[in-house]
């Protein structure tokens, strides 16, 4: 692949500039859709190239910086790329074009309303997501975290009825009130007690607080991030699934979900200071919080019918897993946690995709109608057995990995129960998701699906989707006949769980890159 | 013939325009009200209206720039008479600011008077209306720039006097009863704050600000309970004059029922002057000369202040009017500003006194949008607005900008305010207070968010026909102030940097 040799301070400002950019263009060319997605294509592929110049300065041991803007004493917006940031800059950029390929046959297909507006906030939501990823201190995190909570709310409630209505609500009311009224102090009060809020390797507040303050403070953070979905601040994420899946995709694989995780990691590494947290024991509660929030949640997602409802609560449930592993703050916990982030993302990406796959080609979102429809949709519900497996955490794929580096880390801070949770969550995991193409591939296709309904567009399928014009309102459209969704979909599908197995045998340039993070400073305990 | 008492002693009569910038703010504007009620066409006066305000604007920027690179205040003897004899004006970082804001904001808004006063305002009484402008804004900056505590009264009354005959003017006929009200009850504010005034000189002798901070503090020792009283009348008066909850009934229907353009400028100058008054004569009189965390006045203030930033946003959550809603949420954020007096830390007062012109900057894009809606619509009732993001997009689009500001999302200039007070709440060792800070701000998410629904999730109705972004005189200064209330968020050093200069000033005086 071909790199931009260019400084690295330039190729961060462009990584920033990029998807801004991008939305401009996207409003501009608004009236002609096919110049509009080559916009959103072009930009998602020249940001991606952009990210990946980058790596090579960091992994080489480079930490560079861009922008040094104070507004007011204390407040900084300044950029660092490290290797933490480094790698959700990746994993977001990657999955954006990605996702972007996707959208456009999910979007074409189901005839969408007002697509301009919703790829324009997916653009404005990247850019905020490389902005957290390459933020230099906990002011310009919690600046671009904001601005991706309200860039994500117009594609949340996309749909504009009611449900969306509702939806929306609760996620911009959890997100913003659980960030102002929790985050917003904590990060007053790191201020306050370190005089600075720049990450810094080893954390600024080791020998500053004692006791109940750290506790405190904490709890403050893992809570305030609500985008990391600890119960009990999780329900914004099953409320948010009345957006087009493409966003579900995009907020519970990629931007939203992985931007809270990162933060509570990155929180943990520079702020806190893996030793101190170790040493202080103050996370130990929180630990078993988010070890209740695996278990609960993947038990709940056991009872979901609705498909993408139960990927919801698998997501929080994985989610807790990259929060335990930054709680528990030993070397191996951090890696897996880091690590974990791309895994998942790949992983739950997949099945969100075969999700939206679904809902398009047989406007099915019950996993109970789903049987037999894995021998008219054979590729998509393979796709979703990779990604599933993976989620599980079953060799060959990626998903293997993370869960291992986890199980160790909790050993070696002696968290036995976290190891057993772990456990018992990979059982789980088998529990809810394996059923679903179980069902698709072996059970029995109902009548009307199976019934043939004359010629439903042969085109569709090869055609990016433009072509196949359906009844957004009939629940159950007679004349078209079940197949494979629209093609750009399944490349997109393609593509992620392809990553999904190649994450298994090539996971050395993810883990060369954690190991350069600063996740050990004095001895091992 | 008015010279300069330093110039005195040069034997040159040489007219410096520089050295009369005080005396201008008042002056320009003053002349300008003159020349509109001569006038009789409406557009000459409002073309007076705005070249006035403009030069004005200028008058107060060169103002500020004497000042900050001055080192100590800037002094004007009014007819060369020195103090204690005669007027003083004072002028230093402080009051620079709040006359560039009040200068600023009118200057940017006049041109959005031109359509909606056309629009509300009968032909015939336009010059007036244009000549009564120009006299609340010429008494608000007269409050501003004097260093006399008998000439901020003479002011107060041109501004408030002024201000109950534009409200009046509203095309509601309630207008009549909100301005009564108004009426009432800030006469009773000047009353209390002229009693107070009157105990002052009693016991001191002065009216200049400067020598009763020196008199009072001896005076205090021989005399305390007179002094104390002046305080409790001054403070209770003015906070009137700002609104202080539960002190601010007059404030919803005045501001619902006035013109648009009225509840505009209002909205962003009045009550910020009153609070000028109250933090010049809370820290520099009464703090230089005698001990003020003896008194219980900070405690009562953060209660008062509590109370205001949630009673008050409550209310705003369940008004149907967007008018009424953003009244209601003023009277919140002025709970915010009293909050930062309370605390009386240097980041406490610096969240303050940066507030003053923050929200200024943002209510007023707010109520200009709503402005501009009532201009299209003929309300500002949601139950009326369905879908109007759609069909005033420019419009709504500003209005959540400001909205934001108002919640205070990071990188506008609501959160600027909302940190420095947070931090000045930590300095104080008042922990609690910044979940109080950021839980009231959160009620903002609410009725924000309540209009954000409407004008979005809705689709328009037949009521909505004809409705379409104003025409650009009410557009630009929407804009321009909606980017300030961004740029304030991002560049501080014409707000935060100056409002910590003078928080220095006020800190620095305590005793």
């Amino acid at each position: 692949m071909m790199l931009l040799d260019l400084p690295p301070e330039l190729l961060i400002k462009l990584a920033l500039v990029i998807p801004i950019v991008g939305a401009a263009a996207i409003a501009l060319f608004g009236r002609f859709p096919n110049l509009r997605e080559a916009a959103t294509l072009t930009t998602a592929a020249s940001l991606l190239l952009v990210v990946a110049s980058l790596t090579p300065h960091v992994m080489s041991g480079a930490r560079p910086e861009a922008v040094d803007f104070t507004i007011v004493r204390g407040l900084t917006i300044a950029f660092k790329v490290e290797p933490l940031g480094m790698l959700f800059a990746l994993v977001a950029s990657s999955l954006w074009l990605v996702n972007s390929i996707y959208s456009i046959g999910y979007m074409r297909a189901n005839n969408e309303p007002r697509q301009t507006v919703f790829y324009i906030c997916f653009a404005v939501a990247i850019a905020s997501a490389i902005g957290i990823a390459f933020s230099r201190n906990l002011f310009t995190l919690f600046l671009f975290y904001e601005t991706l909570t309200l860039s994500t709310y117009p594609l949340v409630t996309h749909k504009g009825d009611d449900n969306a209505r509702r939806g929306g609500r609760i996620y911009l009311l959890l997100l913003l009130t659980t960030s102002m009224l929790l985050l917003l102090p904590a990060i007053i009060g790191t201020y306050a007690i370190a005089g600075t809020l720049d990450f810094t390797p080893g954390g600024i507040l080791a020998g500053k607080i004692y006791g109940p303050v750290v506790i405190g403070l904490l709890a403050l953070y893992v809570f305030g991030i609500g985008k990391a979905a600890v119960m009990p601040v999780h329900f914004w994420l099953p409320n948010a699934m009345v957006a087009p899946t493409p966003v579900s995709a995009f907020l519970h694989a990629v931007a939203v979900v992985k931007a809270g995780v990162f933060s509570i990691l990155k929180i943990v590494v520079y702020i806190f200071g893996p030793d101190f947290l170790l040493g202080s024991g103050a996370a130990d509660p929180f630990i078993y919080i988010a070890g209740g929030t695996v278990i609960l949640a993947s038990l709940m997602a056991m009872t979901k019918d609705n498909l993408k409802a139960r990927l919801a609560y698998s997501t929080i449930s994985q989610l807790s897993y990259i929060v335990l592993g930054a709680l528990i703050a030993t070397k191996w916990a951090l890696m897996g946690s880091g690590l974990h982030i791309a895994m998942h993302a790949a992983g739950k990406i997949t099945l969100f995709f075969c999700a939206g796959a679904i809902y398009t080609a047989a406007r099915k979102t019950k996993v109970s109608e789903l049987s037999g429809l894995g021998r008219v949709m054979p590729f998509t519900f393979a796709a979703f057995t990779i990604g599933a497996l993976s989620i599980i955490g079953l060799p060959p794929l990626g998903g293997l990995w993370s869960k291992w580096l986890l199980a160790q880390g909790a050993m070696d801070a002696n968290h036995y129960a976290i190891v057993a949770i772990f456990m018992i969550s990979s059982l789980l995991n088998i529990a809810y998701l394996l059923p679903i193409p179980i069902k698709a591939f072996f059970g029995k296709l109902p009548d009307a699906a199976s019934a043939s309904g004359g010629s439903g567009g042969t085109s569709s399928s090869a055609s990016l989707g433009a072509a196949a014009v359906r009844d957004n309102t009939a629940t159950n459209p007679p004349a078209v006949k079940i197949k494979e969704a629209p093609l750009a979909c399944l490349i997109a599908i393609g593509i992620t769980s392809l990553a999904c197995i190649l994450l298994f045998f090539f996971p050395q340039p993810l883990y060369e890159l954690l190991a350069q993070a600063p996740f050990e400073f004095g001895n091992d305990p | 013939m008015s010279v300069l008492a330093a110039a005195a002693t040069a034997p040159s009569f040489a007219f410096v325009i520089g050295d009369h910038l005080p005396i201008l703010q008042v002056i320009v504007p003053l002349l300008g009200a003159v020349l509109c009620a001569l006038t009789r066409r409406g557009s000459f006066a409002f073309a007076i209206a705005a070249l006035v305000s403009w030069s004005l604007l200028g008058v107060a920027i060169m103002l500020l720039w004497q000042v900050l690179g001055a080192a100590a205040p800037i002094t004007y003897y009014i007819g060369g008479w020195a103090p204690p004899w005669g007027i003083e004006y004072r002028v230093d970082a402080l009051n620079a600011f709040i006359l560039v804001l009040v200068a600023g904001v009118g200057a940017i808004t006049i041109p959005f008077a031109y359509r909606t006063v056309g629009k509300e305002i009968d032909e015939d009484k336009q010059s007036w209306f244009y000549a009564l402008f120009l006299l609340c804004l010429s008494g608000l900056m007269g409050m501003a720039v004097t260093g006399d505590a008998f000439n901020i009264f003479v002011f107060m009354e041109v501004s408030s006097l002024s201000a109950y005959a534009l409200i009046a003017m509203g095309s509601d006929r309630r207008a009549l009863l909100a301005a009564y009200q108004y009426l009432i009850m800030g006469t009773i504010g000047a009353t209390f704050y002229v009693i107070g005034i009157g105990l002052l000189y009693v016991v001191t002798g002065t009216l200049n600000l400067a020598d009763l901070a020196t008199r009072i503090g001896p005076a205090f020792g021989t005399a305390p309970q007179p002094i104390l009283a002046a305080l409790a009348f001054i403070v209770v008066g003015i906070s009137l004059k700002l609104a202080l909850f539960p002190l601010h009934l007059w404030l919803p229907n005045a501001y619902a029922f006035a013109p648009t353009f009225v509840t505009t400028f209002l909205a962003a100058t009045a009550t910020k002057v009153a609070v000028y008054i109250l933090l010049r004569l809370y820290f520099t009189v009464f703090g230089g000369a005698i001990s003020l965390s003896d008194l219980p006045i900070a405690e009562v203030l953060l209660m008062l202040s509590i109370a205001a930033m949630f009673i008050a946003s409550i209310l705003a959550v369940y008004e149907d009017s967007v008018e009424r809603m953003l009244a209601y949420s003023s009277v919140a954020q002025i709970g915010c500003i009293t909050l930062g007096m309370a605390i009386a830390t240097r980041a406490g007062l610096t969240g303050s006194i940066v507030h003053l012109l923050n929200h200024a900057v943002m209510k007023a894009t707010l109520f200009m949008a709503i402005g501009a809606v009532v201009y299209r619509v003929g309300t500002s009732c949601m139950s009326e607005l369905a879908g109007i993001g759609r069909k005033m997009p420019l419009t709504m689009g500003l209005f959540v900008v400001a909205g934001l500001s108002i919640i205070g999302v990071p990188g506008t200039a609501g959160f600027i305010s909302k940190w420095q007070l947070g931090i000045g709440a930590v300095d104080a060792g008042l922990w609690p207070l910044v979940f109080v800070l950021v839980g009231s701000s959160l009620i903002a998410v609410i009725y924000i968010g309540k209009v954000v629904e409407v004008a979005y999730f809705r689709e328009p109705g037949d009521n909505l026909a004809d409705a379409r972004d104003p025409p650009a005189s009410m557009l630009i200064p929407m804009a321009l102030l909606g980017a300030a209330t961004i740029y304030f968020g991002l560049d501080t050093t014409w707000s935060a940097q100056i409002a910590d200069t003078a928080a220095q000033i006020l800190i620095g005086g305590l005793k």
